[in-house]
């Protein structure tokens, strides 16, 4: 039976972190599955922690006046979930699994107090999570050109 | 580092310009309109036939024609029917100008100009033995059809062949029910992704380059073909190259206004090139100097 650290280490958010930041972290992580069809957390919620997805999909949706809207889909090895680290730690969309969904549920408030504790260590998380939100920065400004709406003047 | 693929990707590339089938390329032939097919909202499928008699018509995936609405105007439109059936044109395109909206209203029976086929192509031949990936984004799936038709003939002569499909909604998925068909072979990976949807869509959403990182493709022996907006191809290009995919192994397709289509009028200049004759696929370390500048 594999530990949690080595499932937290086959994931790419881990990858290459110092097995003491891994042993660390690990005392945070906890094994969850959801249903398909199952709210992984809502809107306006606590946000007290964050996922990394092992297996199974996760829509991100935002709710309007015609129904929800999905904007974004997590998959198989993303990270799910950044309100955990900026205050007021509360969730800014709606999560719900597509399918049956494997993850590690890293606890938020355990987390920012060992990272407070240790600076090092919290510095090298920072870093990896700047790029997953440099990532979805750079995907939503894609997706807010509505590039496919443009007139195209190429032989199509 | 890795090295290009492709035979015919010598340093001193040049696009392979194939000659128009036309002894007068500048005449249009008479083609009769079999079928008018809505594909979305705002696209469209047009089948003709040779109205002269003609023999069959030969072309290359990603070539294109020049389309006369007789009276209204001609414009650009890639080949994007199955090359093994060379009796039936197929065009796909979207309706936005005067030219497509009055060959959208076109009905069985009538008559366009046809003139073509121009322009360079998909190198399937030279990528056998190799994965291959198409990113389609909108209607720049069309011109890679050919491509993915071709390649389905003898698709024991590549890899793993995967299609990373990136449209604006799942009600604007072209040629849905193909897709839908091509999903279910057990040898092509289809992979599709919306900008948005609403909560009834199970699929993918996000843009299209987020699918590359985890398409299956062994990056060091994949050619890429890439075709859609020029910003979605940029991106398309950065991802493909953080896999590890030389730029000398990926391909794209560019727009620009063509007319004349037989690099005279210089409408279409992009660079020191003219794209109606030395394009419009591209091998992209070939153009990426001029790739993505505002001024060409």
């Amino acid at each position: 039976m594999k530990t949690l650290e080595r499932v937290l280490l086959d994931h790419p958010f881990t990858q290459g972190l110092a097995s003491e930041y891994v042993q660390v972290i690990a005392g945070c992580a906890t094994n969850v599955v959801f249903e398909a069809g199952k709210v992984i957390f809502r809107e306006g919620e606590e946000a007290d922690r964050f996922y990394l997805i092992r297996h199974g999909r996760v829509a991100l949706e935002i709710h309007m006046e015609q129904g929800p809207i999905v904007i974004q889909t997590i998959s198989e090895n993303d990270v799910l979930g950044w309100s955990w680290l900026v205050p007021p730690y509360r969730w800014r969309f709606d999560a719900r699994a597509l399918e049956v969904t494997r993850a590690l549920a890293l606890d938020g408030t355990c987390l920012r107090k060992k990272c407070d504790d240790n600076p090092a260590m919290g510095y090298e998380l920072l870093k990896r999570f700047t790029l997953v939100l440099e990532e979805r920065l750079q995907a939503t400004r894609l997706q807010l050109l509505d590039m496919y709406g443009h007139k195209e003047r190429k032989p199509k | 580092m890795t090295t290009p693929l492709l035979e015919n990707a010598a340093a001193a590339w040049e696009p392979p310009v194939l000659e128009p089938q036309e002894a007068a390329p500048m005449l249009p032939r008479p083609y009769v309109v079999n079928r008018v097919r809505q594909e979305t909202s705002d696209t469209f499928t047009v089948e003709l036939q040779s109205a002269d008699g003609a023999k069959p018509f030969r072309f290359k995936p990603g070539q294109f024609n020049m389309l006369y609405v007789l009276g209204v105007g001609e414009i650009p439109i890639s080949i994007c029917g199955d090359p093994s059936r060379p009796d039936t044109l197929v065009h796909t395109t979207r309706a936005v100008g005067v030219v497509t909206r009055a060959m959208r209203r076109l009905k069985p029976g009538d008559v366009l100009g046809v003139r073509g086929p121009f322009g360079s192509a998909w190198p399937i031949e030279e990528a056998a033995g190799n994965d291959v990936v198409i990113v389609a984004g909108g209607i720049g799936l069309a011109p890679l059809r050919t491509a993915l038709y071709n390649m389905l003939h003898e698709r024991q002569r590549y890899g793993k062949i995967v299609l990373l499909y990136g449209t604006r909604s799942p009600n604007d998925i072209l040629y849905r029910r193909e897709v839908e068909k091509w999903r279910s072979h057990f040898d092509l990976e289809v992979y599709v992704t919306v900008d948005r949807a609403s909560d009834r869509w199970r699929g993918n959403v996000g843009v299209v380059t987020s699918l590359i990182s985890r398409a299956p493709f062994d990056p060091l022996s994949t050619v890429a073909f890439i075709c859609g907006p020029e910003v979605m191809m940029r991106f398309a290009v950065l991802e493909l190259q953080k896999r590890g995919v030389d730029a000398q192994n990926v391909y794209l397709s560019m727009e620009r206004n063509m007319k004349c289509a037989v690099g005279i009028c210089g409408h279409c200049q992009f660079g020191p090139w003219f794209v109606c004759k030395d394009g419009p696929v591209y091998r992209y370390d070939v153009i990426e100097p001029f790739f993505g500048k505002r001024e060409v």
